[in-house]
């Protein structure tokens, strides 16, 4: 529409003569969109960072055996006693194996399966560490390290040595950094571990592990599976979980249930065992969302605001224009272009404003125990927020502009030129 | 020859306070190149007249040729259009775009129009600000001019499409009789030698004996000069 010059011409000269109030309503919609930004950026950037603690350290399958009683007693089997009240006192559950039946087997299918990103063995071992008088209880896991670091964030907890000089050890181990301080133990030096059933082994720390939960530095340790496999005295199929990364995280429930019933194993999936976690994901970020929205919806009553009063001014304006020919669609697009104008001038300013801030934070030192690997504030640089910022910045500088341009539209001009 | 403009049989009621009927059976043409005031007493119906012919006012009974067209009826952007084109106005209180300057205040109907190049645009407007000898008013803003120089902006917007008829409301009566005389004599040149037609709304008798004909209205009705 070639009128779209003129148009915006006039808006333009509207909105230059009364800086002010221009000034005014775009700073609304800086603040609301910067505040936006900062704040779904922060927001979302910790809710990342605490996902990614949780949920890097659980498989999105985990296969093992779990000890349980056995549903159905041989008794009730019994049809002799069909229709007697039968009791059965003290149920124990009998002695099973840890070791996952046909693991290898397994392990093989599941490497194969489309949908699965990796398969890793694993033999968790009961054991105690060994350092003068002192003895620790504790957890050693055997593990392929190299395919745990390829799946999971493993290498950024290894906060000495690497995933490497472990695969490459015969006898090394990565040791929790809890257990590493309460023995005085540093790289290099030797631990001894002894099992349940009394062998002793020394093993090379190769490396230190700090998950920044005291409970798992404080207990668990790694070594290769082999090795672990060689101080329980078991053989190279003693496999007692089995860990699965998938592309699609959403179908591990459904795959879960299909390997429980294919190989008689229970499989935990990880809604399953984060189930609390992800309650607590969902309400940050409907805080998130909440105060956003309230954020934009405050600007946009305030660009409302100064549009109605813009146009109570510029009534004579507005009968002059129509006076001379201008229609009420084009009167309406004239103060439609100055509320757009606005929402798209602060909204940039906004983005601007969020970026800056945003990039502040991730620049502040942020340094906790608990997170190695963290040292500044995380902060979600998603591109997706800024279209989000500037659409609602657009979106609500619409609905806000509506309503006054609409009633600009209806002015008669000649109630105003006689009204005078 | 068609009348440029011309009216049959209008009738029209104000609804608030209470109904009143203040246009009662208006019938009259204009022929083109006439100079034309309407006079009358305060509530004689003779704004009210003047803003139906004008098509800004719809709500009346009736009907309304536009150079044998006609325009009761049309829609509103297509009104708005007919006198972009067509209808050229002046009001009393000169009704300048303060915000904007003098050049853009005469431009702005002939950019709604769009039928020329912005340099066109321009060109015509300095012609038409040459003609009433306030070209060098042209860059100053419109709320720094004086109240007589106003009203001669406000008539060079009025021209700027080349309308087929100039309508004013009381033109000359916020002016001094300086003034006053001065508008006349542009409206005066501008019949006798653009063939342009006039309709005035005017008190002044004597503005109103000079003019090639008046329509006296008392009570809603042309009394006279029909």
């Amino acid at each position: 529409m070639k009128q779209w010059p003129l148009i915006l011409g006039i808006a333009k000269t509207h909105l230059l003569t009364k800086m002010k109030s221009t000034v005014t309503a775009s700073l609304g919609v800086t603040f609301g969109i910067g505040a936006y930004i900062t704040l779904v950026s922060f927001m979302t950037g910790l809710n990342n960072m605490l996902d990614d603690l949780i949920l890097n350290q659980t498989p999105h399958i985990h296969l093992y055996n779990e000890v349980q009683p056995s549903p159905e007693q041989p008794l009730q089997k019994a049809l002799d006693f069909e229709d007697d009240l039968l009791q059965i006192r003290s149920v124990r559950p009998k002695r099973g194996q840890l070791k996952i039946h046909n693991a290898l087997p397994i392990l093989k299918y599941l490497k194969a399966e489309a949908g699965v990103l990796g398969a890793t063995p694993q033999l968790r071992a009961q054991i105690f560490y060994l350092s003068g008088p002192l003895d620790l209880g504790g957890v050693l896991y055997g593990v392929d390290i190299l395919e745990e670091a390829r799946l999971s964030n493993i290498g950024d907890y290894i906060v000495e040595g690497t995933p490497e000089a472990l695969a490459n050890s015969d006898n090394g181990i990565i040791l929790g950094i809890g257990l590493a301080r309460k023995m005085s133990l540093r790289m290099g030096d030797r631990v001894q571990v002894s099992t349940p059933s009394g062998g002793i082994f020394p093993l090379k720390i190769v490396g230190l592990y700090q998950s920044g939960i005291a409970d798992i530095d404080n207990t668990q340790s790694f070594s290769n599976l082999q090795t672990v496999q060689r101080v329980m005295g078991q053989p190279s199929n003693y496999i007692t979980d089995i860990n699965i990364k998938l592309h699609d995280i959403t179908q591990a429930e459904s795959m879960a249930r299909t390997l429980e019933r294919q190989f008689d194993i229970r499989a935990r999936d990880i809604r399953e065992a984060n189930a609390q976690f992800e309650t607590g994901t969902t309400i940050r970020n409907l805080i998130t969302y909440a105060v956003s929205i309230t954020l934009l919806i405050v600007a946009g009553f305030g660009i409302y605001n100064i549009l109605n009063m813009l146009i109570y001014e510029k009534m004579n304006d507005i009968a002059i224009l129509k006076a001379t020919g201008f229609s009420g669609m084009d009167v309406q697009n004239i103060f439609m272009s100055q509320a757009l104008l606005i929402g798209l001038f602060g909204g940039g300013i906004g983005l601007l404003l969020g970026f800056g801030l945003s990039h502040l934070i991730d620049s502040l030192p942020f340094e906790t125990e608990a997170l190695p690997t963290i040292t500044t504030f995380p902060v979600n640089h998603n591109p997706l927020y800024y279209i989000i910022g500037i659409s609602f910045a657009l979106l609500s500088t619409f609905v806000a502009g509506y309503l006054p341009s609409a009633k600009a539209k209806r002015v008669d001009p000649v109630q105003i030129i006689r009204g005078n | 020859m068609t009348p440029v403009l011309e009216a049959r049989h209008i009738d029209k009621y104000f609804e608030k306070p209470v109904r009143f009927h203040v246009l009662k059976d208006i019938s009259f043409s204009l022929p083109s190149g006439e100079f034309t005031s309407i006079m009358g007493k305060s509530g004689s119906g003779k704004s009210t007249l003047l803003y139906i012919l004008s098509t800004m006012d719809t709500d009346y009974t009736g009907s309304l040729y536009l150079k044998g067209d006609l325009l009761t009826g049309q829609s509103g952007n297509e009104l708005s259009r007919l006198r972009n084109r067509h209808i050229g106005f002046v009001f009393q209180f000169h009704y300048l775009l303060l915000d904007f300057s003098v050049l853009d205040n005469v431009m702005l109907p002939a950019q709604k129009l769009g039928l020329k190049s912005h340099e066109e645009i321009r060109e015509d407007a300095l012609e038409k600000l040459r003609m009433l000898h306030i070209e060098k008013l042209a860059d100053k803003k419109a709320s720094r001019i004086s109240g007589g120089e106003k009203q001669r902006v406000a008539i060079a917007r009025a021209l700027i499409n080349n309308p087929s008829i100039l309508m004013g409301d009381e033109p000359t009566g916020n002016l001094d009789s300086y003034n006053s005389e001065n508008v006349f004599q542009i409206f005066k040149k501008l019949k006798e030698e653009e063939g342009l037609s006039l309709l005035i709304v005017t008190h002044d008798t004597d503005f109103a004996r000079r003019t090639d004909r008046i329509l006296e209205m008392e009570d809603g009705r042309i009394i006279n000069g029909n």
